[in-house]
């Protein structure tokens, strides 16, 4: 059981609400994704009347609600968010996205850095989306974070783990859970990401436009269960130097 | 240091730079690949690609699918002004025209946006012609202050203004700034522009990078189809939008197509664009840019913007009134041009919705906005 900030998840992969065709579909694909938390972009709420499409169609009692700041270019912009978010009832549950990139979405590690240790401070549970870098993933759980978000790729390619490197490390290294959180297109980027050791998943854009949403949704729960599997299973070491598998090279004649 | 500015070859030099590259291998080559830079984009606008439009469309719907998803956002323009100080040959605003000229008062333009957002807008564009006598700076930051708080985002579409201008209505409230060269081929557009401070290219065409450095989140271009050629201006926004990018990185970036219709004094289009075209020009741009936004407005009519849906395009105005007052007053007169498009906003969006995509009425928010003095960053120093 994936447990983070003292809440346990029994599904690993966290799901996203946007680009969906409809509401229906949207809430259709997250049900069959058995994911128990999914991630909401404040820019689309309406911060006075929460009870509109997205968050109306969710059962909450079912999804753990995740807001989100994507669109914020710095940390003030983010902290504001997130602290109006609350004060409407949004829970304390917040994804960090800086993104001052609008063509690239990538998240800004000195501004996501600074929001993370304020926002800390002020008792949120804080998930930031990061890219793939070590040394940031360390000071963001020194700042407090409850998990981190590396990216696969960037928002929206679909490209796949294309910082597995990083990522790697990142997971070797983490005090809290690891999420790989954007660019994975498909199932198998899910079970990759799962064999290599990562907590959970998250994704949006690939169920959202897939062709039929809701068997894509199933698909990566399956594939996010078959990645776990496997790695809590002990997956064969894949080493660099070749070694034979018989005890060719034993040392028993030793005195 | 000055900052650089964005300079655009005369339309020879692009014409030659086209003719380098519109072989049908040349289209084939730059759908082939991931992206495409700015000689794909020639080949794409070419003739050589118009045989291969279903390819086109079908890349272009993929690419604009991942980027903004199944989505279309909604907005409606907000025609503040019909006065205007220039005279261009095309507009029924230009000031040889002899239409009913009216400004709205703060009151009457505070009850037009009351009208849109009760109608379901949360995204709306302020219009004006251009005559800062009339309707300046002061009056835009009053506005704003006035409208941010009930608004997800509020975009302008008036007179270029200087930097420090661009600052002030950004700190009052707006979110976006709209500026469209018209075209960028100088010969003709001296020809259309008869008078007026719009007559000046090279300030008009430096008014996105004036914007973007004064902190506008998003800055829309786009060229008037009908004027030039229309290979050659798609061209031309590939370049601006790949400078804009370039120095501006921070900036969200958009492009409108707005083809030529009927209006006040009668001007005929020096070229022919049809559907076809304006499609090409379209997919085109999305394949070159997969991140910009791309407005179709009520110019088009119903069929076309339904068709277009998922295609590429990723805004729509719906239930447009370009008469200033119109909304509140259906019967005045003074518009613009003559809409193509005359469905309502429950219309656009329950047709957008039989399309299978979701028309999304709110992607921003106020508070991304609201400056409060220093006090959201007491942060420790890092």
């Amino acid at each position: 059981m994936l447990t983070i900030a003292g809440r346990t998840f029994r599904s690993r992969l966290f799901g996203g609400t946007g680009k969906f065709s409809s509401p229906k579909v949207m809430k259709e694909a997250l049900d069959a994704s058995g994911c128990e938390m999914v991630t909401v972009a404040l820019r689309r709420v309406d911060l006075a009347n929460p009870a509109d499409d997205i968050m109306s169609v969710l059962d909450r009692k079912k999804f753990l609600f995740l807001p989100n700041t994507s669109g914020a270019r710095d940390a003030a912009e983010a902290v504001r968010l997130a602290r109006l978010a609350r004060a409407a009832g949004g829970g304390e549950w917040l994804k960090l996205e800086v993104t001052p990139d609008p063509r690239t979405l990538l998240p800004d590690p000195i501004e996501t850095l600074k929001a993370t240790e304020i926002l800390v401070k002020e008792g949120f549970i804080v998930l930031p989306y990061m890219n793939a870098d070590p040394v940031l993933a360390l000071r963001l759980q020194d700042a407090g974070a409850a998990a981190v978000m590396p990216l696969g790729s960037p928002i929206g390619t679909n490209q796949g783990i294309l910082t597995a490197f990083q990522i790697a490390i990142i997971i070797e290294q983490a005090r809290v859970p690891v999420v790989v959180d954007a660019g994975l297109g498909a199932p198998s980027h899910a079970a990759q990401a799962m064999e290599m050791g990562a907590d959970a998943v998250l994704v949006n854009t690939a169920i959202a436009v897939a062709g039929d949403p809701v068997r894509m949704a199933r698909a990566f729960a399956l594939a996010v269960e078959a990645g776990r599997e496997a790695y809590e299973a002990g997956l064969g070491e894949r080493r660099e130097d070749a070694a034979a598998s018989s005890p060719e090279t034993g040392l028993d004649f030793l005195r | 240091m000055t900052p650089e500015e964005f300079t655009i070859p005369d339309f020879a030099e692009l014409q030659r730079l086209m003719q380098r590259h519109c072989h049908t291998a040349d289209v084939q080559h730059a759908l082939k690949g991931d992206r495409i830079d700015i000689s794909g984009l020639a080949a794409l606008l070419s003739p050589a690609a118009e045989n291969l439009l279903p390819q086109l469309a079908a890349r272009s719907a993929r690419i604009t699918a991942r980027r903004f998803g199944r989505t279309i956002q909604i907005y409606a323009p907000l025609y503040l002004s019909n006065f205007c100080i220039n005279r261009c040959a095309y507009c029924g605003f230009s000031a040889g025209n002899k239409i009913d000229r009216r400004v709205l008062t703060l009151e009457e333009a505070e009850q037009e946006a009351m009208i849109l957002l009760g109608r379901g807008f949360k995204h709306i564009l302020l219009v004006a012609g251009e005559a800062p006598a009339r309707l300046g700076v002061d009056y835009l930051a009053e506005l704003a202050t006035r409208l941010c708080n009930r608004f997800a985002a509020i975009s302008i579409e008036v007179q270029p203004l200087e930097e420090d201008e661009y600052a002030r209505l950004f700190a009052a409230g707006i979110t976006s700034v709209a500026v469209y060269q018209e075209t960028y081929d100088r010969g003709i557009y001296a020809q259309v522009h008869h008078a007026g401070k719009k007559c000046d290219f090279d300030y008009r065409l430096a008014t996105p990078a004036r914007a973007a450095a004064a902190g506008m989140r998003e800055v829309g271009i786009g060229a008037l189809l009908g004027l030039a050629d229309w290979r050659l201006d798609g061209l031309a926004m590939g370049m601006h939008i790949a400078w804009l990018r370039k120095h501006y990185w921070r900036a969200a970036l958009t492009v409108s197509f707005p083809r030529l219709r009927p209006a006040e004094g009668g001007f005929q289009p020096l070229v022919k664009v049809n559907e076809r075209m304006l499609t090409q020009m379209i997919f085109a741009l999305r394949i070159f840019d997969p991140d910009v936004g791309l407005l179709l407005s009520t110019r088009e009519e119903a069929r076309f913007r339904d068709g277009m849906v998922g295609l590429g395009p990723t805004r729509y105005s719906a239930g447009s009134c370009t008469a200033p007052g119109g909304y509140a007053h259906p019967e005045l007169t003074g518009e613009q041009f003559s809409v193509g498009d005359h469905r309502s906003m429950q219309e656009v969006c329950a047709d957008i919705c039989q399309k299978g995509y979701d028309p999304v009425r709110k992607d921003w928010d106020a508070t991304f906005q609201i400056k409060d003095s220093g006090a959201a960053m007491s942060a420790p120093a890092l």
